[in-house]
């Protein structure tokens, strides 16, 4: 059964971005939010955690922090609130990883 | 009703915040409701069922002693990750000893506590329903 | 789907009762059905109504009051935690001798069956916190 993993913390602060990805498995989606969002921010070393990983960040969250979308890794769909609420429906269950 | 398999991840340690003990008390009332519920201890979270907890100088309740009544409401799935506590320098020789009395088999005492690799909780989490997070 | 959204963390302090709030208001849009929104840890702190933010911010608690309005909503606030942190209606304060209250409209005080029943009713539990 699938899961959505949800992270919330700046990897540079927090193990739980690299944490979410080593509980990832075949078909389980990774939501980077709120100060998680820092985790793809090009050039930052944390941007290889989510290397070939399913990445989804929440663009709200982006903006407010000015990470630009020129400014961030390739391969990591953003979403609105929206999407979120998709992403929800479309996984079994979520894992807030707080 | 239905039942549902819960998993209630604990990811922090005990005192320093109020998480690991409110989140004991959600376990506690759960119980009641008849779920079929796991307990998973991740992070920080094994430092909360480290021996020898003596709150009487910080004045704050010591609510390590409630781990071990765990088994009398039937919570007796208590999943501890070994990278967790391998990476704080602890064996489960460190944790206390829980137990729970299988009605099925005369009563006979058993082992709550199951000591998994991170890819094995990571499995059961995929057959969970539910998961809590504090 | 049929939701239940818990929160961990005040207002404030931390993102979480925004990221909640925003995230139950866009499940509402959808269609989706919430079933209840349950305030836990220092999430209770959501539930006051005597928060007074400054004009150019937003107000965390009364747009939750309002979102309940609008959609019925039920915002739960735990009991027990809610005890611990000072946030009272009536019936708590005739049960406890309190002298005030202090709980914001559409929000009620109720134990963390609550919170387990949500669980068990609902598609997706979603969690927010620090």
């Amino acid at each position: 059964m699938s899961i959505l993993h949800i992270v919330n913390k700046s990897p540079y602060e927090r193990n739980s971005v690299a944490l979410a990805v080593d509980y990832m498995r075949d078909g389980d989606t990774l939501l980077l939010i709120e100060d998680a969002v820092y985790t793809v921010m090009q050039g930052g070393k944390a941007a290889s955690i989510i290397d070939g990983q399913k990445a989804v960040v929440l663009g709200p969250d982006l903006a407010a922090r000015g990470i630009a979308k020129e400014k961030m890794i390739d391969g990591v769909e953003v979403v609105d609130y929206a999407g979120f609420v998709d992403l929800v429906e479309a996984s079994d269950k979520t894992q807030s990883w707080l | 009703m239905t039942t549902k398999k819960f998993m209630y991840v604990n990811r922090r340690a005990p005192y320093g915040t109020i998480y690991a003990w409110e989140a004991l008390e959600v376990v506690l009332i759960g119980a009641a409701f008849e779920q079929d519920v796991s307990m998973a201890f991740v992070d920080d979270g094994v430092f909360q069922l480290l021996k020898g907890q003596d709150t009487s100088g910080i004045d704050m309740k010591n609510f390590s002693p409630t781990y071990s009544a765990l088994g009398d409401y039937e919570v007796t799935k208590i999943y501890v990750e070994k990278e967790s506590l391998e990476e704080r320098g602890l064996t489960l020789d460190d944790l206390q000893h829980l137990v729970w009395e299988d009605e099925d088999e005369d009563w006979a005492e058993k082992d709550s506590i199951r000591l998994v690799s991170r890819a094995e909780l990571a499995e059961v989490f995929a057959g969970q329903d539910v998961m809590f997070n504090f | 789907m049929k939701l239940t959204v818990q929160v961990n963390e005040g207002p404030y302090q931390h993102q979480a009762s925004d990221s909640a709030y925003h995230f139950t208001k866009a499940a509402l849009e959808k269609g989706h059905e919430i079933f209840r929104v349950f305030f836990y840890h220092d999430g209770v702190n959501n539930g006051t109504r005597l928060t007074t933010p400054p004009q150019d911010d937003r107000n965390v608690v009364a747009r939750w009051s309002e979102l309940a309005e609008k959609h019925d909503l039920d915002l739960v606030i735990c009991v027990a935690a809610a005890q611990r942190r000072g946030i009272v209606d009536e019936g708590e304060a005739e049960r406890n001798g309190k002298d005030a209250t202090n709980i914001a409209p559409g929000f009620r005080i109720s134990g963390l069956g609550q919170l387990i029943e949500g669980g068990i009713q609902s598609d997706r539990l979603v969690v927010f916190g620090d």
